[in-house]
């Protein structure tokens, strides 16, 4: 099943969902053939089509929104904050190439702060899916969450079998005494291959997909600060992400715990291909593992995938 | 299809539109309101809930009602008044203006049952209008959408992103009215960010408009009674109106936006309104917001 199959399927199952987009077709290019008037482009146009969409829920419409990341988050972001976040309105945002996944676009498109704006929204919830299989199994519970969301969308194929989702809820991958890695989105799949890297050098690692950025599993944070080390890996700035999330619930909870954040530290990344981007920038499995070992191994970093050409 | 226009009891709207007015400037004090722009649309508000819009107190959440949406915002004053004198309000909930303990101040919020949506922020709810116009559509209703703007509010560019998408979905159900008062905050609107020719810059955009005088309740009978103004087209109606109608002493004043008048000043404005005299303002002029 791929995302506009499932959104095909629970939007022809219920009246309610309106498919909306500020002409960002990518994911939902045949669904107008099977909503007809439920689908809206607004052209490009994505305050426009925020308003209109919060106007949408005030009929007691569920609108799922479409545009690139970076012009949902902060083109449009006054109007997401007022118009869906002050009346706590279900407008569901989805959210498309965000952080790394925006590839050679260069950086009017990359969203590597959209995490940090969309969480200090009041009522806003934020979600951020490890691959394909993760994103299916999050949005039929995410959609028919009475207040807006903002997800990730990131459609990337790996063979890992994801838990049932639960929002508020972390997914546990593994747990381990010495290290424990959390991470959101698509950097999950190289944190599966660091930590197999770390446990060949001979160390217990943990493993978090967090999944619900906001609500956030504070419990699923206490317990991996209960291990030697926190690494928190994300396509997102330093500010406000994950690394974040972290601090503010060990400040909370009154812990303390040794936290090494792989983040983007007050720059934008160089624009390339994914693959290319992620060994630029040092997140790769091996290139995680190996920083967090201090030293370099003789492990060998699998071929990562391109992304499929999207607008 | 050719409506036969109703008839309006204007000397009653007249009469009404006093009233409103008369609770715009009581709440221009113990911390003011925007009351210039209050005044310009008291009548075309008191016009729409009185004799247009399909609005009661009895049918608030009925999804058939007609929808207004105050854009501009700092009209509200002339909305609360124009409840109290619909009774879709209690009178006596307008001495609450800016309390603690009640929800009445300077822009519309929806724990007034009969407001719609919240604004303040310029350019938003011509959006929000389309998204209510469409649902509208897309289930085969009848009910209209007014969405009122101010002239400054026209400056935002949003305003005309909506009119782009309004005129591609031929929302004929939907009504932008503009409070053509030619003021914004500061300055006249033509000295600062002009916007005239207005009546074609809203027809190239797609939209049947229409122009009228927005204190004339004939005038605005006439222009809303020949709703839809044209199939498959966004009506829009530019009500020109003065900043401050009905208080000389304030009216067409650039410093007259925001008025905090003292206890005195409220007693002699309430008699200008009547016509008695003029009076003597030494409040202080033009608190920026």
């Amino acid at each position: 099943m791929t995302y506009e199959e499932l959104l095909t399927r629970e939007a022809l199952a219920d009246e309610r969902f309106i498919v909306m987009t500020a002409e960002n077709r990518a994911l939902v290019r045949n669904i107008y053939a099977h909503l007809g008037n439920r689908f809206i482009d607004t052209g490009i146009t994505e305050q426009t089509m925020i308003g209109a969409a919060a106007g949408l829920a005030l009929r007691g419409r569920i609108p799922v929104v479409h545009a690139l990341a970076s012009f949902l988050t902060m083109r449009a972001f006054e109007f997401v904050r007022t118009d869906a976040g002050i009346p706590n309105l279900p407008l569901k945002l989805s959210s498309f190439i965000p952080g790394f996944l925006s590839d050679g676009n260069g950086p009017t498109h990359q969203a590597i702060e959209d995490i940090a704006l969309m969480r200090g929204i009041p009522n806003m919830t934020v979600f951020a899916p490890a691959d394909e299989d993760d994103l299916l199994k999050m949005l039929p519970d995410i959609w028919k969450y009475p207040s807006p969301s903002y997800v990730r969308i990131n459609t990337r194929k790996t063979d890992y079998a994801h838990a049932p989702f639960e929002i508020g809820k972390a997914e546990v991958i593994a747990e381990g005494s010495d290290v424990t890695i959390l991470t959101y989105g698509l950097l999950f799949e190289q944190t599966l291959e660091a930590v197999k890297i770390l446990k060949q050098e001979g160390l217990s690692v943990g493993l978090i997909n967090m999944r619900s950025l906001k609500p956030v599993d504070e419990q699923a944070i206490l317990k991996a600060a209960e291990s030697t080390m926190i690494v928190t890996v994300e396509d997102h700035f330093l500010t406000g992400g994950l690394y974040t999330i972290v601090a503010e619930t060990l400040l909370k909870h009154q812990t303390s715990a040794h936290v090494v954040p792989f983040a983007l530290n007050e720059r934008w990344f160089k624009p390339s291909l994914v693959p290319q981007v992620l060994q630029h920038e040092g997140f790769t499995g091996k290139q995680i593992a190996e920083k967090i070992l201090g030293y370099t191994t003789k492990a060998v970093q699998p071929k990562i995938a391109a992304q499929e050409f999207s607008e | 299809m050719m409506m036969e226009v109703s008839t309006i009891d204007k000397t009653k709207l007249q009469a009404t539109a006093l009233k409103v007015r008369e609770h715009i400037i009581r709440m221009a004090t113990d911390g003011g309101c925007f009351v210039g722009a209050s005044l310009s649309a008291a009548d075309l508000i008191l016009y729409l809930y009185s004799e247009w819009l399909n609005v009661n107190k009895d049918n608030l959440d009925d999804p058939d009602r007609d929808y207004l949406f105050l854009s501009k915002g700092h009209d509200v004053p002339a909305l609360y008044g124009t409840f109290v004198e619909l009774g879709l309000m209690d009178r006596a909930r307008l001495k609450n203006h800016l309390s603690i303990d009640d929800n009445i101040y300077w822009h519309p919020n929806t724990k007034i049952p009969g407001i719609e949506f919240h604004s303040g922020s310029l350019g938003h709810l011509p959006s929000v209008a389309i998204g209510v116009a469409l649902d509208i559509k897309i289930r085969g209703g009848k009910n209209r959408v007014v969405c009122i703007l101010g002239d400054g509010e026209l400056n935002e560019g949003t305003c005309w992103e909506a009119m782009l998408v309004a005129n591609a979905y031929k929302l004929d159900n939907l009504i932008f009215v503009v409070d053509r008062n030619q003021f914004q905050a500061n300055m006249p609107t033509e000295e600062l960010i002009p916007l005239e020719p207005l009546h074609d810059k809203f027809t190239a955009f797609g939209a049947a408009v229409k122009r009228i005088d927005g204190h004339d309740f004939d005038a605005l009978h006439e222009a809303f009674s020949a709703y839809p103004f044209q199939q498959g087209k966004l009506n829009v109606v530019i009500a020109d109106t003065v900043r401050g109608k009905g208080l000389p002493s304030i009216e067409r004043r650039a410093d007259r936006w925001f008025c905090n008048f003292t206890a005195p000043e409220i007693d002699s404005l309430l008699k200008e309104l009547h016509g008695e005299h003029l009076t003597q303002l030494t409040s202080e002029t033009l608190v920026v917001r």
